[in-house]
């Protein structure tokens, strides 16, 4: 074993403890902490453990609805479908370790957020990845496109759950700084759910899957400082990913929890066994012992401090009722993992570690009888006493600089900048990607990526009551650019958009988790920013009735460049879910049938470009007035979407969103492989503003003729405003007096918009 | 008649397998455990699903062969009981060497998730009455790609144990050949076995079985083993 060294302010200051913050640990200890105490501090009041920073702002979240069974606080969120059923979701980032390293960085974040979803009790259905990567042209760009998807692509295809949608957005605010955001969602029955605590003293500390290497060995605190260059230096913290092992992981979960043997579960994700053990005893008001000679582990020479740091992928932490161990090593024998007993409950409030100085288990010798304790610290201390701040906010003033932008005398030509945003990164098809994801495993995937405004999945739930179908819709959105300009109105954007994805598929809103990815909070700008999305993710919750279930908070996305640190555009990721009533309220986003009616329904919006595609691309810079949001307006159309899909009125519906109302129509008749003539409403003028302003709350629907009368009655009752176009038909899409599209031309523009990054 | 499900570690389509015979199909069906000795009395079919048996690790379907429950499909196949390898089982029969040639990764070198046509082009227990029939069918593989030596191909087609092949649409698109991995002879499944009652196949007949779905063409396949099966 080597050599401990000494503890002293300077070490734990390279630990990431602030000078008052290692004063309050040595207060509450009352003596100078061993060396895996401090490396245990460190993580456990890390910013991507503690929220230490965001956890003020995050109460101010709705997070009660009537079909919320578990909110945040637990590994993911918890929402009755009906029928003794739940779904389980939660999004989390796996930014820093994608960009150092992005196959391995990628695939570990789907497999984080998968033991979060399965070690709740449900087997998990559905995967979606938000990512967001630099500008096209920037020479990092490709590569790292390439290897996170192929990373997600490798662990969820092979785990065995459909990668059924998701985003992508390219800005060169995320040059220096990718996001990587992945969306599980599993499915339990309401009663069999698993909690992580750490409940009955006495009871049995089960550590189950991989053995413990060095791999990911401060992840937690890596996640919680900003890039410097030559960041690879870190590359020893990304840890590696083998969903071979989580699948089998899984499956042994799934038998045990059945088996009806376990108190309380919990993956060891970020910060490992330490953050694992201690946040099940804190949630029980217990305390743990753990015994670490008993640990299984694949390197040689491990000590305390990297066993207890070490975030060693696809293993979890399990506490048995007392006299079940055996069961619960018999299940994980079947399955052929790795299982032991490294502990126990206890009812001292502490979290404590056993270990004996240079014994190595690998060495073949037998446990020896009493370890030393190494660690001991009150649980209270690394949880509810940690620190939490109120950071200084300050609103940046020179962001309000940007909104003047005379946009008159840029080029605009209606014909070639519709086929150019149609082609452009961030519009066009994402094919590309969601080919290389298994997107149909588990006989679920009804409405499949890029085939409608959001995924729709059937969960086929079974007991011993029988077996039963259920629909549910699922989107993630974000639009950093709105939220760049104007925080809470584009954070409250966002959760509008994914609601409004729902809607249009037929499906109603249940619940939200969010995952938000921000830079150094210390900086009282980045913190305004943090604060103003807060408050607008909680205004359209309020507006819409949608609770938000689970999140993350991902700080300190930036880096230092020549004349100081850029952050990324702030991004509150939403991934919405929503649920539908029977299998023919599913609507689809393409046209369908000639001669049907076409309408935008919504408000007109005013035809600010601010943060628009278009207006991004003529300048080169997030600028611009951006839109604005009426969340009643809002919360009236989806009504009205989910009512007249319920009702059978809708033969297509989709959403206004990058490239306005002309790309939506366009990618309508791209999708129903089908043209239209149109002519715009007197309202809408022929300008960059009106075709491509991105004004939130508008929804391209086709009517069949038949049930014109019926669904003219609901727009009216709404009070939805809404605006003939014209008719479904034809091999173009005309629009009078402006311009004419061929259906070949604008399916090939769509078709090469990843092109330029990752070839034909 | 009776169905199983093969589940090795890692298989993962093994749901979709036992969900299209057992709830659209209407066959009993149940799963077995790759460490079980025997099958089930009385089995009629026994499917190996697709997935990643093992984890992929050595080379796709390696390390699947040597499962304590093979010597029993082995001689279930002897006894000409009808035996399909699904995408990931594809890789397993010919590690097995239940099929010729080897199932490499794809020519593009991705993982490619997308559905395919694929004609019939060999009577079998699998496909009666359905030879020259244009089926669409989903594809999720990164190794599809068939190769064999060319005394190999050759025999495979003059004794026409060549299934399913890869076939144009009427209207191609360039960015999606109809020959999505490169395999010889656009070779997409193929008849083995002492009764032409092994076949494997790269595309995934059990996820495309019901409307809402996408499509039902996948459903033909299993209607045509439970025919076959009635008949023995």
């Amino acid at each position: 074993m080597s050599r401990e060294p000494a503890v002293t302010p300077e070490l734990a200051r390279e630990h990431g403890l602030t000078e008052d913050e290692y004063a309050t640990a040595l207060k509450a200890i009352g003596r100078t902490p061993s060396f895996p105490e401090l490396g245990v501090l460190s993580v456990m009041w890390s910013e991507h453990c503690s929220y230490k920073s965001s956890r003020v702002h995050l109460k101010r979240l709705p997070t009660k609805g009537p079909r919320v069974i578990h909110g945040p606080g637990e590994n993911a969120g918890v929402v009755d479908i009906g029928d003794g059923w739940a779904v389980v979701f939660k999004m989390e980032s796996h930014n820093h370790p994608s960009f150092i390293e992005p196959y391995q960085g990628a695939g570990t974040g789907v497999g984080g957020i998968l033991r979060d979803v399965f070690t709740m009790g449900a087997r998990p259905v559905a995967v979606m990845d938000s990512l967001r990567f630099g500008e096209p042209s920037h020479p990092r760009t490709p590569g790292l496109l390439r290897g996170v998807v192929a990373g997600i692509a490798g662990y969820g295809n092979a785990f065995g759950v459909p990668t059924v949608g998701g985003e992508v957005q390219f800005d060169s605010a995320y040059n220096g700084n990718i996001l990587v955001n992945a969306f599980a969602l599993g499915l339990c029955r309401s009663d069999r759910l698993f909690l992580g605590q750490a409940k009955g003293v006495g009871n049995p500390i089960l550590y189950v899957g991989a053995r413990t290497g060095r791999d990911g060995i401060h992840g937690a605190t890596m996640a919680s400082a900003e890039f410097e260059e030559g960041e690879e230096a870190e590359r020893p913290t990304v840890q590696v990913g083998d969903p071979f092992m989580e699948k089998l992981l899984l499956e042994g979960c799934l038998e045990i929890f059945a088996a009806g043997v376990l108190e309380g579960i919990q993956d060891m994700g970020a910060a490992g066994l330490t953050s694992s053990t201690v946040e099940m005893a804190s949630r029980a008001g217990n305390g743990v012992e753990l015994w670490l000679d008993r640990l299984p582990r694949r390197a040689k020479h491990l000590t305390p401090y990297e066993i207890l740091l070490s975030e060693s992928q696809e293993r979890m932490i399990m506490v048995a009722r007392a006299g079940e161990e055996q069961r619960v090593l018999d299940i994980c024998a079947k399955w052929d993992l790795d299982a032991q007993v490294v502990g126990r409950v206890t009812d001292t409030g502490r979290f404590v570690v056993r270990a004996t100085p240079g014994y190595d288990p690998l060495s073949g010798a037998p446990w020896p009888d009493d370890p030393p304790v190494v660690v001991d610290l009150p649980v209270d201390l690394l949880t509810d006493a940690a620190p939490v701040y109120t950071r200084p906010c300050v609103e940046d003033s020179r962001l309000t600089d940007r909104y003047g932008v005379d946009a008159t005398g840029l080029a605009f030509d209606p014909r070639s900048d519709l086929l150019e945003l149609l082609s452009a990164p961030n519009v066009g098809s994402r094919a590309w990607i969601y080919r290389q994801y298994d997107h149909i495993v588990r006989d679920g995937t009804m409405v499949r990526p890029g085939a409608g405004d959001a995924a729709v999945v059937r969960l086929y739930c079974e007991d011993e009551r029988g077996r039963r179908e259920k629909l549910i819709a699922m989107s993630s959105d974000c639009n950093g650019r709105f939220c760049e300009l104007d925080p809470r109105t584009g954070a409250a954007m966002a959760v509008a958009e994914a609601c409004r994805n729902l809607a249009c598929v037929g499906a109603a809103p249940i619940g939200l988790t969010d995952c938000l990815n921000f830079g150094n909070p210390q900086r009282p700008e980045i913190m305004a920013q943090f604060r103003d999305a807060i408050d607008g993710i909680a205004d359209a919750c309020k507006a819409l009735g949608v609770p938000v279930v689970s999140g993350n908070v991902s700080l300190y996305n930036e880096t230092t460049e020549q004349g100081g640190p850029r952050a990324v555009l702030p991004t509150p990721t939403i991934g919405a879910v929503g649920l539908f009533e029977k299998v023919s309220d599913v609507v689809g986003a393409g046209f369908r049938t000639a001669g049907d009616h076409v309408f935008v329904l919504g408000p007109r919006g005013d035809d600010r470009l601010g943060g628009s595609e278009w207006l991004t691309r003529r300048t080169g810079r997030v600028c611009g007035r951006p839109p604005s949001i009426d969340l009643a307006a809002e919360a009236a159309l989806q009504s009205l979407l989910v009512r007249a899909a319920r009702e059978g009125l809708l033969a297509s519906a989709h959403d206004c969103a990058e490239g306005g109302l002309l790309v939506a129509l366009a990618e309508a008749c791209i999708l129903g492989q089908s043209g239209a003539v149109l002519s715009l409403p007197a309202e809408y003028a022929v300008t960059p503003g009106g075709l491509f302003g991105e004004d939130p709350s508008r929804v391209v629907v086709s009517v069949t003729p038949y049930v014109l009368e019926l669904f003219s009655r609901r727009v009216a009752e709404a009070g939805v405003p809404c605006a003939f176009l014209g008719r479904v038909g034809g091999a173009s899409l005309s629009l009078e007096g402006v311009a004419s599209w061929g259906l070949d031309e604008m399916r090939e523009a769509h078709a090469s918009a990843l092109d330029d990054i990752v070839g034909r | 008649m009776r169905a199983v499900v093969i589940q090795f570690p890692g298989s993962n389509a093994d749901f979709d397998a036992l969900h299209t015979l057992r709830d659209v199909v209407g066959v009993e069906t149940s799963y077995v455990f790759h460490k079980t000795p025997t099958l089930p009395a009385g089995t009629d079919l026994v499917v190996l699903p697709g997935g990643f048996s093992y984890g992929d690790y050595l080379r796709c379907g390696a390390i699947a062969r040597f499962a304590p429950v093979m010597a029993d499909v082995r001689r279930h196949v002897e006894r000409g009981g009808l035996l399909l390898g699904i995408c990931n089982g594809f890789q397993i029969l010919t590690e097995a060497g239940l099929l010729p040639g080897a199932l490499t990764r794809n020519a593009h070198l991705r993982f490619e998730c997308r559905d395919v046509l694929v004609r019939v082009d060999a009577d079998g227990p699998f496909t009666q009455d359905l030879r020259g029939r244009v089926l669409r069918l989903p594809i999720a593989h990164a190794e599809g790609r068939y190769q064999a030596d060319e005394a190999t191909l050759q025999s495979l087609e003059s004794k026409s144990l060549v299934a399913f092949r890869y076939v144009p649409a009427a209207a191609p698109d360039a960015r999606l050949p109809a020959n999505p991995n490169g395999s010889l002879h656009d070779i997409a499944g193929l008849y083995g076995g002492p009764r032409r009652n092994v076949l494997g196949l790269m595309p995934h007949p059990e996820r495309m079985a019901e409307p809402i779905l996408g499509g039902t063409d996948g459903r033909l396949l299993f209607h045509s083993a439970v025919r076959a099966a009635l008949a023995r």
